[in-house]
């Protein structure tokens, strides 16, 4: 890039000036290392490990190391440098494997190889070019496809909080979910997981991966936490490539986004930047956009590429700076409540807190089923109700109140217990859950269902054509 | 700002971290001027010069940049290319087209671009015709609704001594001389700069956006600001796009400042569908789109609300009453923290710098109704979103946003749980406009406005103040009256202040309209009283099916405000209806109508009787 004669690549250092923190202070660099190049530390004791180079000053360069610098003597490493950011190979090889979260083979296999590379933080897609996120994944888990639906390109996020069973139902999604016979892979990434929360997505995904269909990646909690910024990096490298080169539609799992966070936030305060809200970096919004950012349809290609993160709300703070910011880039949100896992609900979540916003475009008639987002929209609406109809009965006594705010109590506990409720390995039809939805919906009068065209209730509702209770 | 013609020789970069690179020798460049680094040439915008070192921000990613690659001076500020290639279009925060660019941004993947055309020029001025900036000197075929006025550029002044015949040019063609200064379709203006102007006037008249909660509460007038405060899920940019969609100004600049893609997209591919009832042509022939979602450079963010408001002012100069829309401001402001944070400047408030009031100031503040160099009255209107972290609306953005606007559109996040669409709170908007527009529609044949808003409001605040006062003691325990308050409530916020975005005929509603919904909600409340003035008991009235109400707003078209009448009048019969037999369920038989005096329209809401 200098008018000098070109540099030969790679470019090797003997010896760094210091190490400080997961930083590593390289001299005699300049007009030689390129900003974000990737840099290849080589110990004494032939170890290897990858940093990046974060800022260049005059001949110096500071390059932060993947894997820590603990047992690092500066005097005695070599640095190379490849001249080119951090790349990886893409292609189906990903899939069918397990992987650590910097992508090493963890099934004992062979490497990824491919002709094929590309850089892990991807560039943005032209807004220009984007379709609008239009047809629906199934996921066989009645409470999403019924009344969050997810939709392909749609980024809807899991919040969550300590105890509660996110982690299964993100396994579970994974596995069962599909786009109706078209091709369909699943990339998850794990971050910062208990090895045993580990070894269990590991088993809950083992046929899908068997099939060839999943791609997983593991970082565990006790794995250096640089590399956590990687892991859904180089998830959504693989998925991009499958969704937009081999017009596969993609599906990433991200669980936790909030050891993610948290590894970004142990980052910087490392590289001495401004604490932001609660010590994250005041670019912790700009850094999540530009992973949930990466999912979308792009006009012209029949791929698409969808991603739902999962979060563990710190204190279930909806208002902390993870979740508040992932809302603000996520097209709706699923919300876990305690207080359903206690009554033993699962999947435990809250309807009235979660949303798809992409749900109206892909439900109805051609997408999912015509009586499908009248219905939803009922369901929706009758809890709202019900819960009004219970705090009445708290005040007055459930002896006191009229038959309409009974049925909607009798409504809402059938919701829980029927249509919500639902094994960790069972897989419900389109067909069963919508099944479900009129069975419950007719427990309430029929000048209830205010929302649903008449002539819907009369093809479905096939017990309650003038109200179980009516 | 700087001349063009000087002579940069080539400097050096010596430092990079991140966006924030140093450079040296790069001779005599300007504060905020434009360098361009590297072989890609990458836009970066001076920010400090110490002696020989000079600190700038670049607009893209840096990857691969090296210690000793070049940099070189352009000679003028951050400037945005003005010409008629603008409507319709959609562009990324410095102005570069993105219609046509790759399917991913790459670092310089939005450089060199041919010029759009051609375009028909008609002259309407003769050589040695006097000229001054601001005069209009020629006309461009009409390609949207919009006609594109050829303009004297401002600070040029002379006779024009040469102009070209009718014909067609590319957008960067060469239309007219004054002096040694060739005029073209297109020209460069820096975007920090505000546009100038003949001078700035009064405002008049409504910026009507065919939003109830608005119009009829809380009236922005044309050339005011206005800010919009929500949590995420409070439907900011729902209601946003809605007014792009609907409102009646001319020109319209929706600034998307790091924000969701596929929303984009669902905004654009609405724009392009819907027709614009003025003209019958796509709504999108009288929009400009500038697009920097949240993933693209946020450096570009900073300044792409700028750009939208140069596009604003440019078209407000040819004379038209255009809005600019920034969703959201917040975004812009964290991108000038995240900036000023690397440039090591001092934080303020939360992190942000302190020159942020004087930056939200700097936008607000170009907005206004002017009478322009040429002549003619125009507007900018300007409208921001906030979104406070954590619903927090004591935080810096909200906090300084509410010093410089004129109206507050602040959404609530119990509303929109309760899916009250759009969930602009009565308790916590205001605007400033109401007696303008109020006098504007006493002009336009409706003079009951202002009075009729004014009960409206007091209306709500009485519904709320009752609604905690039965929490406390039940329905049953409130006098007959207050009852009908409560229900006038109810049938303010289901029947007029709610809004379906999605309906045929609700999406958008014409001022007619928006005052019969009103006028009905009013006539039958006073029926209500005067009925139970006369003794007729509270439960009875509650008990009858008036749900049509909420439904007048859907079942009628867009300004039919005939309709609206016709179903008020059904209602009003229902109302005033013998009673078929007496309510048995009744807990309220002798009305105690006269035992607490009726509350004053306009009463602050009080959060207990106790």
């Amino acid at each position: 890039m200098t008018e000098a004669e070109p540099v030969q690549l790679p470019v090797t250092f003997t010896g760094a000036k210091s190490t400080n923190g997961p930083l590593v202070v390289i001299g005699g660099v300049e007009g030689q290392v390129g900003w974000d190049d990737l840099a290849s530390v080589t110990l004494p004791s032939g170890e290897v490990r990858r940093g990046l180079v974060l800022e260049i000053h005059h001949d110096l360069a500071v390059v932060q190391l993947l894997q820590g610098t603990s047992g690092i003597d500066p005097g005695t490493v070599t640095v190379s440098f490849e001249g080119r950011p951090l790349e990886i190979p893409v292609g189906e090889g990903w899939l069918g494997r397990v992987w650590t979260g910097m992508g090493e083979p963890l099934d004992g296999g062979p490497p990824m190889l491919s002709a094929q590379t590309r850089p892990v933080n991807g560039s943005p897609i032209n807004p220009t070019v984007r379709s609008v996120p239009a047809d629906p994944i199934l996921t066989g888990i009645s409470i999403i496809d019924g009344l969050t639906t997810l939709v392909r390109g749609q980024k809807l996020p899991i919040f969550s909080s300590a105890g509660l069973p996110h982690l299964e139902l993100a396994a579970q999604l994974a596995a069962q979910a599909n786009a109706g016979g078209e091709p369909f892979k699943v990339v998850f990434a794990a971050m910062g997981l208990p090895h045993a929360d580990a070894a269990t997505i590991r088993d809950v995904l083992e046929a899908r991966s068997t099939s060839g269909d999943l791609a997983l990646f593991l970082d565990t909690a006790d794995d250096p936490v640089v590399q956590r910024i990687l892991t859904p990096r180089i998830a959504l490298t693989v998925a991009e490539y499958l969704a937009f080169e081999c017009d596969q539609h993609v599906l990433v799992v991200l669980a936790d986004m909030t050891s993610y966070c948290e590894a970004v936030r142990e980052v910087s305060a490392a590289r001495g930047e401004m604490p932001g809200r609660r010590a994250y970096p005041s670019y912790l919004y700009s850094d999540l956009a530009s992973i949930y950012e990466r999912c979308g349809r792009i006009r012209g290609k029949p791929g698409s590429l969808t991603l739902v993160p999962v979060l563990t709300m710190p204190a279930n703070d909806i208002t902390h700076p993870v979740p508040d910011l992932t809302g603000y880039i996520t097209e709706g949100q699923i919300v876990l409540e305690p207080e359903l896992h206690t009554a033993g609900i699962y999947p435990p979540v809250d309807v009235l807190n979660s949303l798809s916003r992409m749900m109206r475009k892909g439900t109805g008639e051609g997408r999912t089923r015509a009586d499908h987002p009248p219905l939803a929209a009922q369901m929706i609406a009758g809890i709202a109700r019900s819960q009004q109809s219970r705090d009445l009965s708290d005040l007055i006594g459930a002896a006191a109140l009229t038959d309409t705010d009974r049925s909607y109590l009798d409504f809402a506990a059938a919701f829980a217990a029927q249509f919500v409720n639902q094994g960790v390995t069972e897989t419900r039809t389109l067909d069963q859950t919508l099944q479900l939805a009129w069975n419950v919906v007719s427990i309430l009068p029929r000048r209830e269902l205010t929302m649903i065209p008449a002539a819907d209730i009369d093809k479905y509702d096939t017990d309650g054509k003038d109200g179980k209770h009516g | 700002m700087t001349t063009a013609a000087r002579e940069n020789p080539a400097g050096r970069i010596v430092r990079i971290n991140g966006p924030l690179v140093e450079v040296e020798d790069i001779g005599l460049v300007a504060m905020q001027e434009v360098i361009e680094l590297g072989e890609l040439r990458i836009p970066a915008e001076v920010l400090k010069i110490d002696g020989n070192v000079v600190t700038a921000q670049a607009y893209e990613y840096l990857g691969g940049m090296c210690v000793g690659d070049r940099a070189a001076g352009t000679g003028r500020p951050l400037s945005a290319p003005l010409g008629p290639a603008l409507l319709g279009g959609i562009f990324d925060g410095l102005l570069r087209p993105l219609g046509g660019a790759a399917e991913f941004l790459t670092p310089g993947a939005l450089g060199a671009h041919s010029a759009p055309g051609p375009f028909a020029f008609t002259p309407e001025k003769k050589v040695g015709d006097a000229a001054a900036g601001g005069m209009r000197i020629g006309v461009l075929a009409a390609t949207g609704g919009v006609e594109h006025r050829v303009l004297v550029p401002p600070g040029v002044a002379g006779t024009l001594d040469w102009i070209a015949a009718a014909g067609d040019f590319a957008s960067d063609g060469v239309i007219a001389r004054i002096g040694d200064r060739d005029i073209a379709l297109t020209e460069l203006w820096p975007v920090r700069i505000p546009r100038p102007l003949g001078a700035r006037r009064a405002a008049a008249a409504p910026l009507l956006t065919g939003q109830r909660a608005l119009d009829l509460f809380y009236p922005i007038a044309k050339g005011d600001t206005a800010g919009v405060p929500g949590g995420f899920g409070t439907g900011k940019t729902m209601m946003l796009q809605q007014i792009l969609k609907w409102s009646d100004a001319d020109v319209i600049i929706f600034v998307g400042c790091g924000e969701r893609g596929n929303e984009l997209a669902d905004a654009m591919a609405d724009l392009a569908a819907l027709k614009d009832p003025k003209t019958g042509r796509a709504l999108l022939e009288r929009t400009v789109v500038i697009a920097n979602t949240s993933n693209m450079p946020v450096m570009a963010r900073e300044a792409s609300i700028y750009s939208g408001m140069t596009v604003a002012e440019y078209y407000r100069d040819m004379g038209y009453d255009a809005l600019v829309i920034a969703d959201s401001t917040s975004r812009w402001a964290e991108a000038l923290r995240e900036f000023s944070a690397r440039a090591g400047e001092l934080p303020a408030e939360e992190g942000f710098p302190a020159r942020l009031a004087s930056a939200i100031a700097a936008f607000y503040e170009r907005a206004g109704r002017v009478t322009t160099l040429g002549g003619s009255t125009a507007s900018v209107t300007a409208m921001g979103a906030v979104s406070p972290p954590g619903g927090d609306m004591t935080e810096p953005v909200t906090a300084q946003t509410e010093r410089f606007i004129r109206c507050l559109w602040s959404l609530d996040r119990d509303l929109a749980y309760a899916r009250h669409y759009p969930a602009v709170s009565w308790r916590l908007s205001f605007s400033r406009d109401v007696a303008i527009v109020g006098a504007w529609h006493a002009a336009n044949g409706q003079p009951e406005w202002t009075r009729d808003r004014a009960r409206a409001v007091g209306i709500l605040s009485d519904a709320d103040r009752l609604a905690s006062v039965v929490e406390l003691i039940g329905l049953a325990g409130l006098p007959a009256r207050e009852r009908m308050a409560l229900l006038a409530g109810r049938w303010m916020r289901e029947g007029v202040l709610q809004q379906n975005a999605l309906g045929k005929n609700d999406a958008s509603c014409g001022p007619a309209k928006q005052s019969a919904l009103l006028a009905l909600v009013l006539a039958l409340y006073d029926a209500c009283l005067e009925q139970v003035g006369a003794g007729r008991a509270a439960a009875e009235i509650e008990d009858l099916d008036l749900s049509a109400i909420s439904r007048v707003r859907d079942d009628v078209g867009p300004d039919d405000a005939k309709g609206v009448e016709r179903i008020r009048d059904t209602l009003m019969a229902k109302i005033l209806a013998e009673p078929e037999a007496p309510s048995a369920a009744d807990a309220n038989p002798k009305p105690a109508a006269t035992a607490q005096p009726e509350p004053k329209a306009g009463a602050k809401p009080q959060s207990a009787a106790a």
